[in-house]
């Protein structure tokens, strides 16, 4: 499975699918910057959340998909920065762009502090602990009512928009939210291309392979916790100001298992697959619960075991081998 | 005096609920090395299946054997066709899956069963005995009976059958096991199929104490991580006394330390798991992997 999860360099692209991929970009770029005003508010809504997930599962796919740890906990980091959000705007009256890079950085530093057990784990060991800490973050958030308001939660105003704008609410934060992505997604790029993303790779492909190679094991581990907590946290703040209103009912285990299933349903370690997650997770269960309360964890369920049976790269693999073979259907014609 | 050993009392009947739980977790690592994060659900779901069968009018105690026969066919079922394929998979893999099916059993339970609660019928007299001070609800007996009963007899099926054997060389080394003839998947198969049922039993258990719903076994769960932690991942025996000891440490501290209290009880499996991992990482009676790298 390594093998074909792999992310690495594949060599120059030729320039005619270059020029392909740059009018795609463009064009999407262009489809989502004009999608707010095409949009009921609800929809844009619903496209903001799937960017706040988009975040989140960027981070996990750090982890998962290439450092090759298992966090099923992730949903902790998440509450972690919608929390410090909530509190740092509810009790100490902080503007809101402030919270965001206060709220990556404690959620960084939590990650950076828990990494140091993570380290010692591996494999089940660390989806166990992850695990008990995002059970245990519930009754934690409950506790110390005075702070996090208990479980009735805390209220928030949301961010309004400058005047400037002339935007309404909804696409005022559906772009900051679109900013954030896009910005998480050029740190996670740039992490992936350093000296960190190789040593990464190296450690999931063949961990004594890599230490034999000078790669500070310990190290690039908790690090790489420490990141995918970082966005997680991002995600977090994110979420809090597009809601504007956190309560411990949001932040159960249940949310950590569904970024750990979007994750994989969108594609271990691949590009896209943190937005065809985001998406899957904002829509398919809203889409599905007219069915049944219980369909959309049916469908998570199967398509997370088929997609480990079939096709480890998940939606974004499929995508992209679509893509292949229709390339070549065209070049063919 | 009597208030502590109350509380003790009341520590190993929670004790040992995770303690049969602890042991279906730990029949199956030692079978596969895998650590099934669904075995909870599993639990849980079997436990519908003997509501349904009382509900039907089926007395209590024949619905339990129906209800262990079905789920131990069921999880011989789950390990060849969901397990099977992913077997000598990476680590993440198998996690992923077992998470999978987790999410899977719950939802489908939540599908057929609704996410109502449900009554579940208490197999044992209400009740409690009362010895100096300290009263044992029979319930509570009857809890540590069973699990009792059941560690009886699977020591008794490892020791001196045939199929324990085979088991057992299973569990120590497939490859050697199969050139002796023994068929590996089978026993494989059949090993899902035993955790199963010990799952099956802590569901049955657990119900009239939670009352039955398609969550009822989250909490649990993670108590039986900790206790297969405490114990050794890879020791029966271990799990026994884990469940015990994490079941009375739940309930002391949540009675003595006032910063615990009864909300942040489910603190202490994971101090438990934090705790055992980085001071003996194989567990009390579990042994150390030793690796060639």
């Amino acid at each position: 499975m390594a093998e074909r999860r792999g992310t690495g360099r594949r060599g120059p692209v030729p320039a005619v699918r270059a020029r392909w991929r740059g009018l795609l970009l463009t064009a999407a770029l262009l489809a989502v910057c004009a999608a707010p005003f095409q949009l009921v508010p609800f929809r844009v809504f619903q496209l903001t959340m799937v960017l706040v997930y988009t975040v989140a599962l960027i981070g996990l796919n750090l982890l998962v998909g290439h450092g090759g740890q298992i966090s099923l906990g992730h949903g902790a980091f998440f509450a972690v920065g919608a929390y410090g959000t909530a509190i740092m705007m509810f009790h100490g009256g902080w503007p809101y762009p402030v919270t965001l890079p206060a709220a990556a950085a404690v959620a960084f530093a939590i990650g950076l502090a828990l990494g140091v057990p993570a380290t010692r784990l591996h494999g089940l060991y660390l989806a166990l602990v992850t695990l008990a800490i995002a059970i245990f973050l519930v009754p934690l958030l409950k506790r110390f009512e005075s702070v996090t308001g208990g479980s009735m939660g805390l209220t928030l105003a949301k961010p309004r928009p400058p005047a400037w704008s002339g935007l309404a609410e909804d696409q005022w934060l559906y772009f900051l939210t679109l900013a954030a992505a896009l910005l998480a997604l050029a740190v996670n790029h740039s992490l992936l291309r350093s000296r960190v993303g190789r040593a990464l790779h190296a450690v999931r492909d063949n961990e004594t392979a890599a230490e034999v190679m000078g790669v500070r094991l310990a190290f690039h581990k908790r690090m790489a916790f420490a990141w995918s907590a970082m966005f997680a946290g991002a995600a977090g703040c994110l979420y809090t100001w597009v809601i504007g209103f956190v309560s411990p009912d949001s932040f159960t285990v249940n949310l950590s298992i569904t970024l750990l299933a979007g994750l994989v349903i969108g594609g271990l370690g691949a590009t896209w697959g943190p937005l065809l997650g985001g998406l899957f997770v904002m829509f398919v269960p809203s889409l599905s619960q007219d069915v049944n309360k219980a369909a959309p964890g049916v469908i998570f369920g199967l398509l997370i075991i088929v997609v480990m049976y079939v096709a480890p790269t998940g939606l974004a693999g499929l995508v992209r081998r679509a893509a292949h073979s229709f390339g070549r259907t065209l070049r063919k014609g | 005096m009597a208030g502590f050993l109350q509380q003790v009392v009341e520590g190993l009947g929670a004790g040992a609920i995770y303690a049969s739980l602890a042991l279906a977790l730990v029949l199956i690592y030692r079978f596969t090395g895998i650590v099934n994060f669904a075995q909870g659900e599993l639990a849980m779901f079997a436990t519908y299946i003997a509501w349904q069968f009382t509900h039907a009018g089926v007395p209590f105690w024949l619905a339990l054997v129906l209800t262990l026969a079905v789920a131990f066919a069921g999880g011989m079922l789950i390990e060849r066709v969901v397990v099977r394929p992913v077997e000598g998979a990476p680590e993440l893999t198998v996690v992923i899956v077992t998470v999978g099916l987790f999410i899977l059993v719950n939802a489908a339970a939540g599908w057929i069963w609704s996410f109502l609660i449900k009554d579940f019928p208490n197999p044992f007299p209400r009740g409690a005995l009362e010895a100096g001070g300290v009263g044992v609800a029979y319930s509570t007996l009857g809890v540590m009976g069973v699990v009792a009963a059941v560690m009886g007899l699977l020591y008794l099926l490892f020791r001196h059958t045939k199929i324990g054997l085979g088991m057992r060389a299973v569990a120590s080394g497939p490859e050697s096991a199969r050139l002796v003839g023994i068929r590996v998947g089978w026993t494989l198969a059949l090993g899902w199929g035993l955790a199963a049922t010990v799952g099956a039993v802590s569901g049955v258990l657990v119900a009239p104490l939670l009352f039955l719903e398609p969550n009822m076994m989250g909490g649990v769960l993670i108590y039986a991580f900790a206790a297969a932690t405490l114990g050794g991942f890879d020791s029966p025996a271990g799990a026994v006394v884990g469940g015990l000891v994490v079941g009375v440490a739940e309930t002391l501290s949540g009675a003595y330390l006032d910063f615990v209290g009864s909300d942040l009880k489910v603190g202490v499996p994971l101090a438990i798991i934090l705790g055992v991992l980085l001071l003996r990482p194989q567990g009390l009676f579990g042994r150390a992997a030793v690796e060639r790298a």
